[in-house]
């Protein structure tokens, strides 16, 4: 294990959310409220092409026809969407060249957040572009991606510098229309990151980002648009901590993967978004719609560690466009206290010779609600498509719920598909086995939630599960009977 | 006019046409109020997505039937269990046949919905028993309590049991264009009681058939039931089957549905277990093709704790067919001890057919073992190729095994002379000459 015991029984002591401290650095906010001008003036603020205003309004024109989604096995008070600031920018300089440069009160809360630039440079060979509060504010590697012809910026740097990509391909996966928060993030959105890799080009590193959310009663609504060009390869990662908040804070982002014929896309997520505190109270609304698109040969892996939230609404999917593509769903979500997470993948098989897994583990304690809903379509041109399914739930206490709501729909007979799914609670002759061993109760819990989960805390990137790790044991500490 | 308000309007006229001071007619008036309100479902709602109505409300069918229709009993014949002595109730066009039928009041009562709710003798049953497990918001449910008039009774006191299986059999003859029935069931089974039902709808016409059936069966204390439902119907003829189930401490209920044909077969099987050391067994094979849809929806209800469930449905699908399988278990929070465990096997043989399957658990309780497995798939070439070296013809090769995929569930029939029959159906619908008595 990479970290000691001695350290996990310190994180245990903790019992508050950790990363709940506010960063005080005075923000230039828009007023609340969402209507055309706001539309129009987030898109002035980041500088845009007229195209860009435009696509934005066509989705905020879609959004007020929508209306907000009923049918996820989720409880909780609708956002009012005129209460919320569309934007906030921290009110630092727009730019910086090195680290020296930014303000050091930021750097003190990315040093608690446990992500330290000069670290991470050194060890983990990770280039981060920071988002806080949606504009990105450090980027660092840029120079060794650039000589492979790797883009990696934020979105709006994007739209200014690489207007041909962006129109190309932004809204092609998940279309304005897509969904009532897909349609409010295409038209709001403000900021993100744009990452392309040019043909046969395997990234040296992992990319990341973080993602917070920091100023009181702002929405976060991030872009993220991944181009994988033909036979190249990028492994990209997207932790996000959030400070604690009273009232619930509303995060509805949109990820686009584009993999091109023989590509592939790692997308590795740890997400502990401020889960509300024991009586259910505050928290963030992630509601996240997160989508790639396989060409011939392409492969998408999707790897996810939801940890945080009040409420979660996230399918991260697969349209396995292309012949022989490969799309992969791996998923640990754990439910403590009132949290509640209805999430899941759909794999769209459309190609011949497709292959998808899903790898779904559930955990819920205290009071939570936990769904896995999932779709597996095999149209009836895809010949020889092949899916394997588990969904495996872990129930601690009796006030927790686990719930599955897998749709396989086949329309052609050379389809071999695969479902399984499972329920059940720790043994107690497991407890009793670690107990005999002088392993107490507590770690032999979190021995075995780590044993549950370790199919999917496998696949993700080394610096990731190290953190996965720790976040589970931080979810699920006093939730032992 | 469309089938609804055709339903809503003929409600009065039948109405007059039976007792309007019994108790019983409050509870239709309340339930074609709330059919008026919800009218038929539509694929927008969850439970509907795969399944359409539309056609079949835009057919002209006739409620009540005009005239009485009367069969030779050697034309019928073969629905019938002929092999086994068996009480039978039978009705043709939703009417009672006394002249088919073989019911018994000797000790146990197996007999007529329509004689339970007008004779005051069994109003004390009726009371306690009358759409009490039914659902009260599911539509269809609503509009055969509204219409509730006719079907089966059985009632089974303590202690005893009925000497034969019973057999409750549903004709429909060509005399009307198109006719919609609407079924009523009561079956209940008291204490320490065992009891076995095969029921049949059968369509002898190429008009159009609408069968919207609700069965409610309570079983008591210890008590056994053992159900088949053989569906085996003819093309135009579509059917609604809602069955209700409520379980009583240590009782078992077995329900086998065999689907093999009609246009539209939607079968709602629930369970609810309101006892303790339940046992509720669900089984189905269904073979189809053409353009037939079958749509299974299954739902226990784990209410109590210490209590099993067990389900196995098989599928075929040929050609244009196209079939749902729905699976659902509840675990409530104090339902400890559960163990549920579910199971959907699929087999598509052609590019046209369509299988939707949606197995879904939700669990409020912990200490609980739950699973479900679900496959599709195809035939083994490897297997086929074994059979076709061995001098067995392609067809038959096909069928031995499609049969073996499915005799999980057909070894599970306790009755040998309906699982001979059922094999014998399976063999015509699989077009080869064995005796699948292997």
């Amino acid at each position: 294990m990479a970290y000691t015991e001695e350290e996990l029984k310190k994180e245990l002591e903790t019992k508050e959310y950790e990363y709940g401290f506010y960063t005080d650095i005075e923000s230039d906010t828009f007023p609340a409220g969402l209507n055309e001008e706001i539309v129009i003036a987030i898109s002035k603020r980041k500088e845009e092409p007229e195209w860009m205003t435009l696509w934005r309004l066509e989705s905020f024109k879609i959004w007020k026809e929508m209306v907000e989604p009923e049918w996820p096995n989720v409880k909780y008070e609708k956002p009012d969407f005129q209460a919320i600031s569309y934007y906030s920018a921290p009110n630092s300089k727009p730019k910086y060249d090195s680290l020296d440069e930014v303000d050091p009160e930021l750097l003190d809360t990315f040093n608690r957040l446990g992500i330290s630039l000069d670290e991470q440079k050194k060890l983990a060979g990770v280039a981060v572009d920071i988002v806080m509060d949606s504009v990105s504010v450090a980027t660092t590697f840029k120079k060794t991606l650039a000589e492979k012809g790797i883009i990696f910026c934020s979105i709006s740097e994007a739209i200014r510098e690489h207007p041909e990509l962006v129109k190309k391909y932004i809204g092609s996966v998940v279309p304005q229309k897509d969904n009532f928060y897909a349609a409010l993030n295409s038209a709001v959105f403000s900021d993100g990151s744009f990452c392309y890799i040019p043909k046969g080009v395997r990234c040296p590193m992992e990319l990341s980002t973080y993602f917070r959310i920091n100023q009181a009663g702002t929405g976060q609504f991030e872009r993220t648009l991944v181009i994988a060009d033909e036979d190249s390869y990028v492994s990209y990662l997207e932790g996000c901590t959030a400070p604690s908040r009273d009232e619930n804070q509303l995060h509805a982002a949109v990820v686009e993967l584009i993999a091109l014929d023989g590509a592939e896309i790692k997308y590795s997520t740890v997400q502990n978004w401020f889960p509300g505190n024991k009586e259910g109270k505050g928290g963030v609304y992630n509601f996240v719609t997160k989508r790639g698109i396989c060409e011939k040969n392409a492969k998408i892996s999707w790897t996810q560690v939801e940890t945080g939230s009040a409420v979660t609404w996230k399918y991260p999917s697969c349209i396995l466009k292309g012949d022989n593509s490969i799309g992969e769903f791996y998923s640990v979500a754990v439910t403590n206290n009132h949290q509640q997470a209805d999430t899941g993948t759909k794999m769209i098989h459309l190609g011949k010779n497709t292959k998808s897994t899903i790898i779904s583990k559930g955990i819920s304690a205290g009071k939570s609600q936990n769904s896995y809903r999932g779709l597996v379509q095999v149209s009836s041109r895809a010949e020889n498509a092949r899916n394997f399914s588990q969904c495996d739930s872990l129930l601690m206490g009796n006030d927790c719920g686990a719930h599955a709501f897998p749709y396989i729909e086949v329309k052609n007979k050379s389809a071999m598909i695969e479902h399984e799914a499972t329920t059940s609670k720790i043994g107690e002759d497991q407890i009793f086995y670690c107990n005999q061993r002088g392993i107490d109760t507590e770690k032999a819990i979190a021995l075995i939630v780590n044993g549950f989960s370790k199919e999917v805390l496998n696949k993700l990137p080394m610096e990731f599960a190290v953190e996965a790790q720790k976040l589970l044991e931080i979810s699920l500490e006093g939730s032992v009977g | 006019m469309d089938l609804k308000e055709k339903l809503v309007s003929s409600f009065l006229a039948f109405e007059n046409n039976v007792d309007v001071e019994h108790s019983v007619h409050d509870i239709r008036t309340e339930a074609i109020k709330k059919f008026e309100e919800k009218g038929f479902p539509s694929r927008k709602e969850e439970e509907w997505k795969y399944t359409s109505l539309n056609t079949l409300q835009k057919v002209d069918f006739s409620i009540f039937p005009k005239t009485e229709s009367d069969l030779d009993y050697k034309d019928v014949k073969r629905y019938f269990m002929h092999e086994i002595d068996t009480y039978k109730i039978v009705f043709i066009d939703g009417i009672y046949s006394s002249y088919l039928s073989e019911t018994t009041h000797d000790g146990v009562d197996v007999c007529l919905m329509s004689s339970a709710l007008t004779k005051p003798m069994y109003k004390a049953v009726i009371d306690v028993y009358f759409n009490k497990i039914a659902s009260k918001d599911d539509s269809l449910t609503n509009l055969n309590t509204a219409f509730s008039k006719e079907g089966a009774y059985i009632y089974i006191p303590k202690n005893k049991t009925p000497k034969k299986p019973i057999e409750i059999l549903h004709f429909t003859t060509g005399t009307e264009a198109a006719l919609m029935s609407q079924p009523r069931n009561l079956i209940i089974a008291e204490e320490n009681t065992e009891l076995q039902i095969i029921e049949r709808h059968q369509s002898l016409t190429s008009n159009d058939v609408f069968t919207n059936a609700v069965t409610e069966i309570f079983a008591g204390k210890n008590a056994i039931i053992d159900y088949y439902k053989v569906q085996n119907d003819a093309l135009t003829a579509s059917l609604v089957d809602n069955t209700y189930i409520d379980q009583k401490d240590g009782s078992t209920v077995d329900v086998h549905t065999f689907s093999f044909g009609g246009k539209l077969t939607r079968n709602n099987l629930n369970y609810y277990q309101n006892g303790e050391r339940v046992n509720s067994t669900l089984r189905g094979v269904t073979i189809i093709e053409g353009k037939q849809h079958v749509d299974h929806h299954t739902l226990v209800h784990h209410i109590k704790p210490n209590n099993e469930s067990y389900q196995d449905y098989k599928g075929i699908y040929d050609e244009n067919a196209t079939a749902v399988f729905n699976g659902k278990i509840i675990v409530d929070q104090i339902a400890q001890k559960t163990n549920a465990f579910q199971q959907n096997n699929n087999i598509l043989l052609s590019d046209k057919a369509t299988i939707n399957t949606k197995p879904q658990l939700e669990i409020f309780a912990d200490d609980v073992k739950c699973s479900h497995g679900c496959t599709i798939g195809q035939l083994d070439e490897e297997a086929l190729f074994y059979l076709q070296s061995r001098g067995i013809p392609k067809k038959e090769a096909k069928a031995l095994l499609m049969y073996a995929f499915a005799n999980n569930v057909l070894s599970t029939v306790r009755i040998p002379e309906l699982k001979t029959r059922i094999n014998k159906i399976i063999a015509k619908k699989l077009g080869v000459n064995i005796g699948f008595d292997l």
